[in-house]
C-alpha cells in the first residue's frame, strides 16, 4: 500500500502520523486518510478539492502535475510526501 | 465596564485584562497564527476565533470556557462544483463573525471573501452559504478592496427585531434583509466613490463602506467609514447624507457608534487612501457629538509626531458603557481610553499588525 506522510509543520495543527493506504491515485490515497480525519483535508486541499497553493505533494522524488484533480497514480511501494511551500516573515 | 478584551493580531490572539496593577497582555493563543475576526457571543459567552493561515487556509475554532481551551470546527466552504474546476470560489478569508438574535440561540454568521455570507444554526458546528445574496446578479460587478476578492466585513443585526439584518461589503455597497437573509435588496442611496467614473459615483452596488456600524440603542442610525468619507444614515442604512470635510481628514476604516447616543461616533483618520498614515505623523481619534456636524480632534496620550499607524475597520471599539475604548493598530500598537477618547493609555507598544480589538 502506498505509504502518505505529512510535513511537520502540521502537527501543530492535527495529528499527522505517517500512513499506509489503499488508492490508485493521490487523490485515492489522500482520501483515505481523510476519512479518519475530515478536518485535516481542510489543511491541503481546499474545499474544490484542488491541492492548496502553497502546499506540494510528491509521489517519491516527483512533484505531481496535475494540482487540479490530483489524478497522479501511484504504485503499491510508492510514498506520497505532503509538503509546505516556505513563506512569510 | 467591560474588564477584558482580545486582540485579533497577525501572530495569535491575544488575551488582555484589567488588573489592579491596570491592563496586563496574556499569553497568546494560536500563537503565530494569523488570526482575521474573534466574536465573543453575548448569549451564551462562547468565543470564536477565525484563522487565516499562509499555506493551510482559514480555520474556525471555539472556545466555550474563555479561552482556556479550544475546538477546531469546521469552516464555512464554498460549495464544491461538480468537475474540477480551476476558478470555482474558495474561502479566502472570514472577515468578520456576528451573533444571530436572542430568539436563535448558536446562529453564528461569517462574512468572508471572497464574498460569501455564511450562517450556522449550531454554534459553527456546520455552515451553508447565503445562496439568495451569493446567487444575485450584481455581485458580477463587486470587486476588491484591498483584497484581491469583494468581501463582507459589516454584519448588523437590529437587535429590536433580528429578521432585519444590513451587511457592508468592499466593494459592494450595503445590502439589507427584512427576512432573515432570505432575500436581500441592494440600499445605501447617498454614499459617494470617487474611484469610478463620475457618472457612477453614485452607483450603490460599487460603494466601498469600509465598515458599517449602527447605534445600539437606535439601531436606525447608522455610521459608515466609507473609502471616500463618513456617512451617516437615520433611515436603517436606506439612505446616506455625506458629512461635510470632517477633520483632520476624511480617509479611515473604523468608526465606533455610541451604544446609546445616536449623535456620537469615533473615527480613526488616516492622510488618504494612497497614503495610509496619520495626518502629518501625529496619532489621533476624532469624535462628533453632534451627528457629523462638528468633529473634535483627540490625541492625549497617542503618538504626537512620527506615527505610521493605521486602525483598520474592526479595531476601534467602544464598550456598553459609552466611555471605555479599545484601539489597535497596524504597527502593533494598543491603547485604551477610559474617558470616552478624550485620553488614551498604551497598553502595549509591541503587539504584531492587529486586524480587530474586542471587549469581552
Amino acid at each position: 500500500m502506498p505509504q502518505v506522510s505529512f510535513t511537520g509543520n502540521l502537527r501543530r495543527h492535527r495529528e499527522t502520523p505517517v500512513t499506509a493506504v489503499e488508492g490508485a491515485t493521490v487523490r485515492e490515497a489522500l482520501d483515505a486518510v481523510f476519512a479518519e480525519d475530515p478536518l485535516l483535508r481542510g489543511y491541503v486541499l481546499d474545499e474544490q478539492g484542488r491541492l492548496r497553493r502553497h502546499v506540494n505533494v510528491f509521489v517519491n522524488n516527483a512533484m505531481i502535475a496535475d494540482r487540479l484533480g490530483l489524478a497522479d497514480p501511484v504504485g503499491r511501494d510508492d510514498e506520497i510526501y505532503v509538503l509546505q511551500a516556505l513563506s512569510g516573515g | 465596564m467591560t474588564e477584558g478584551l482580545y486582540v485579533a493580531s497577525r501572530k495569535g490572539l491575544v488575551p488582555i485584562r484589567r488588573r489592579n496593577r491596570g491592563w496586563e497582555a496574556g499569553a497568546a493563543a494560536f500563537l503565530g497564527e494569523p488570526v482575521s475576526a474573534i466574536l465573543r457571543d453575548p448569549r451564551d459567552g462562547t468565543l470564536y476565533a477565525a484563522l487565516r493561515l499562509g499555506h493551510f487556509g482559514c480555520k474556525l475554532h471555539r472556545s466555550g470556557n474563555d479561552g482556556a481551551s479550544w475546538e477546531e470546527l469546521p469552516a464555512p466552504a464554498y460549495p464544491a462544483a461538480p468537475e474540477p474546476d480551476a476558478e470555482a470560489p474558495a474561502l479566502d478569508m472570514i472577515w468578520t463573525l456576528a451573533a444571530g438574535g436572542p430568539d436563535r440561540l448558536g446562529e453564528i454568521w461569517a462574512g468572508t471573501l471572497p464574498g460569501g455570507l455564511f450562517v450556522s444554526p449550531d454554534r459553527g458546528e456546520t455552515w451553508s452559504l447565503v445562496d439568495s445574496l451569493w446567487s444575485r446578479p450584481e455581485r458580477g460587478e463587486w470587486f476588491g478592496g484591498g483584497f484581491d476578492h469583494p468581501g463582507i466585513h459589516s454584519i448588523c443585526i437590529d437587535p429590536r427585531d433580528p429578521e432585519r439584518m444590513t451587511l457592508g461589503i468592499s466593494c459592494g455597497g450595503v445590502w439589507k434583509s427584512d427576512d432573515r437573509g432570505a432575500s436581500w435588496r441592494l440600499a445605501g442611496q447617498g454614499l459617494r466613490n470617487a474611484y469610478m467614473p463620475p457618472e457612477r459615483a453614485y452607483d450603490a452596488n460599487v460603494q466601498d463602506p469600509h465598515l458599517v456600524a449602527t447605534c445600539a440603542a437606535s439601531p436606525d442610525v447608522v455610521w459608515c467609514q466609507h473609502h471616500n468619507g463618513i456617512f451617516r444614515s437615520t433611515d436603517a442604512a436606506e439612505t446616506f447624507g455625506e458629512i461635510e470635510a470632517p477633520m483632520p481628514s476624511v480617509f479611515g476604516f473604523a468608526v465606533a457608534p455610541h451604544p446609546s447616543d445616536p449623535a456620537t461616533a469615533w473615527f480613526a483618520p488616516a492622510v488618504k487612501d494612497e497614503c495610509r498614515v496619520p495626518v502629518d505623523g501625529r496619532m489621533v481619534v476624532t469624535r462628533t457629538r453632534d451627528g457629523g456636524a462638528s468633529f473634535e480632534v483627540l490625541g492625549r496620550g497617542l503618538p504626537e509626531r512620527g506615527s505610521y499607524d493605521l486602525v483598520y475597520r474592526h479595531a476601534l471599539v467602544v464598550d456598553a458603557s459609552g466611555e471605555r475604548l479599545a484601539m489597535g493598530s497596524t504597527t502593533g500598537n494598543l491603547w485604551v481610553s477610559e474617558s470616552g477618547g478624550e485620553e488614551w493609555q498604551q497598553i502595549d507598544a509591541h503587539l504584531p499588525p492587529i486586524a480587530q480589538v474586542a471587549f469581552v
